[in-house]
């Protein structure tokens, strides 16, 4: 635990002083510093961290392996919330976008638990199939609504999950995520047993409904915001807790810091990458993780099967 | 005590379970046996209050299964059901620490980690308390389930064919621990066993059922004869004297 603590610590400090502005040599390098490179900082954090939870909860709540806010089309359903706020009032100020995308993240995830509900082949590959199904009609639906309002480049742009942008004044709600995480944590014991089954659940006294609209509101949260502000991050929830898993096990209390500094980690590096590879531009780091995680995710059906 | 009181459950206009109407002495095993779909884990999971009733009522000591709080009948009932795939990885212990959530909400006191011990103990699993589920065979995994249901340490444990997938030794062995549970601790077990041999040797009680009714209720000694056995099975069943008690011979 030691030992990830200071790798982390060390990627977020690279992470700090990284990129084409010199912030020693320059006269404002440490406004510069304040302005740009501490918000994509504490952002790269937060939504590392918050994402990778995510994956977490929703792979405890479904009892699949191969589920987080990417593959069930809860970030296409925030998406397509943030578009309609960009058509239906241009002007709106971040916190009524993000409410907006929080909310149909939240319609959006349930649909696809109760899809679940009535698959009755539960096998482990089908249900990141209907999720990533139920995206793709969701995203097309969004596609042909920016197309017809000429908002294809925003979608895209908006989509792009890049830490690019991040700067004072555009990170703030980002810590939001905070309580997301917290939440997490304090219910972590729920989510195990949900992850159990809900027989398992009621026989211990627990409401398995509860928990599963717990878990589900705690996603869309943590995901409506980070669409809002960074992106799609794709496959980070997916890889962090199957690592951890690997290596741990599955109690999710003494997981979570690992899933946390995993997922923060691996964001950072990506993020990093994406900063250093053609320097003095840039790569978004949705398009770095996309390639590991797609990598990473056809391993790890292979191993399975 | 369990009673059931007109207990029903309807499937398809022909298909039912009930009405039942049972009491389940406390104290030692229970056996539900019966064939194929004559409804014991139906009948079992209502108990457990994992499934709803159509019509009816169960208390189990005198708590309304359909009507006390989940969080409640956790402290007095446990249950386990027969098929558990779990995809969650977890280790023995830590599996047999969610016993004792409806008691400590998930943060475990020195107490409570007192009786995990005490019942990864019972059933011989100390040297493999830190291993991973699915790194276990059947007959181990079997026994961390019941341990886990001990440490939940109700009066009442209801369980689904606990001997499912356990080879002979295997299964001699779980009943000897149920037996022990319920001997020393004083649980009230109600099992459903497949095997009219097991239930004849290690339960206190037999309750058959046929077609979703109560077809016999005694003890084994009662329950253990010829005609009886056969009506309830549909197979010519004989009862022997063996050296270790009552044999049901069907082959």
């Amino acid at each position: 635990m030691v030992v990830g603590l200071l790798v982390v610590g060390g990627l977020v400090v690279a992470s700090l002083f990284v990129g084409q502005y010199d912030i020693f040599g320059a006269e404002d390098g440490a406004q510069m510093f304040a302005i740009t490179r501490i918000p994509r900082t504490i952002a790269l954090v937060l939504a590392g961290a918050a994402m990778a939870m995510c994956g977490l909860v929703m792979q405890m709540i479904t009892q699949n392996r191969f589920v987080e806010p990417t593959t069930t089309g809860t970030t296409e359903w925030a998406g397509l919330g943030l578009l309609l706020v960009m058509i239906v009032a241009p002007g709106s100020p971040l916190v009524v976008k993000m409410i907006v995308a929080v909310i149909t993240a939240f319609i959006g995830t349930s649909i696809f638990f109760a899809f679940l509900q009535r698959i009755t082949l539960r096998s482990s590959v089908i249900v990141p199939i209907v999720g990533i199904m139920l995206g793709a009609v969701v995203g097309a639906v969004s596609t042909f609504i920016a197309l017809q309002t000429d908002m294809l480049q925003s979608l895209g742009i908006w989509f792009a999950g890049s830490f690019t942008g991040i700067i004072q004044g555009k990170y703030e709600p980002l810590l939001v995520v905070i309580v997301v995480v917290v939440a997490v944590f304090v219910a972590a014991d729920r989510f195990t047993a949900a992850g159990l089954g809900e027989e398992f659940s009621t026989n211990i006294g627990l409401d398995y409904r509860a928990v599963v609209l717990l878990g589900t509101g705690l996603i869309a949260i943590a995901t409506g915001i980070v669409t809002v502000v960074v992106g799609n991050l794709p496959f980070l929830g997916l890889i962090v807790p199957n690592i951890v898993s690997m290596f741990r096990g599955d109690d999710l209390r003494s997981n979570l810091p690992w899933v946390a500094l995993t997922g923060i980690a691996l964001v950072t590096v990506c993020d990093l990458l994406g900063r250093t590879i053609i320097a003095p531009f840039e790569v978004p780091v949705s398009l770095i993780l996309a390639v590991v995680g797609a990598v990473v995710f056809i391993a790890l059906i292979v191993r399975r099967s | 005590m369990i009673t059931l009181s007109s207990v029903l459950r309807r499937y398809t206009s022909e298909v039912a379970i009930g009405p039942v109407n049972l009491e389940i002495q406390q104290g030692g095993i229970t056996a539900l046996v019966g064939p194929n779909g004559a409804g014991k884990s139906t009948l079992l999971t209502m108990i457990g209050r994992l499934m709803g009733m159509d019509a009816g009522s169960i208390t189990v000591a005198g708590l309304d299964v359909s009507k006390t709080p989940s969080k409640e009948l956790a402290k007095t009932i446990s249950i386990l059901r027969q098929e558990n795939h779990f995809v969650t990885r977890l280790t023995v212990r830590q599996l047999v620490g969610f016993g004792r959530f409806p008691h400590s909400g998930g943060r475990l006191t020195v107490e409570d980690e007192r009786i995990i011990s005490q019942a990864i103990d019972f059933l011989h699993l100390g040297e493999l308390e830190s291993r991973y589920l699915d790194e276990l065979s059947g007959g181990q995994r079997q026994r961390a389930y019941v341990a886990m249901v001990l440490a939940q340490d109700t009066d009442y444990v209801l369980l689904d064919e606990p001997l499912n997938n356990l080879d002979m030794q295997h299964s001699v062995q779980m009943m000897q621990h149920l037996k022990r549970a319920a001997t020393e601790l004083g649980k009230t077990i109600v099992i459903v066993l497949h095997d009219i041999n097991f239930a004849g040797h290690y339960a206190d009680h037999i309750c058959a059922l046929k077609h979703g009714e109560v077809v016999a209720l005694g003890t084994p000694e009662e329950i253990m004869v010829p005609e009886t056995l056969s009506a309830i099975f549909n197979t010519p069943i004989d009862v022997i004297d063996g050296p270790r008690g009552l044999l049901a011979c069907y082959f």
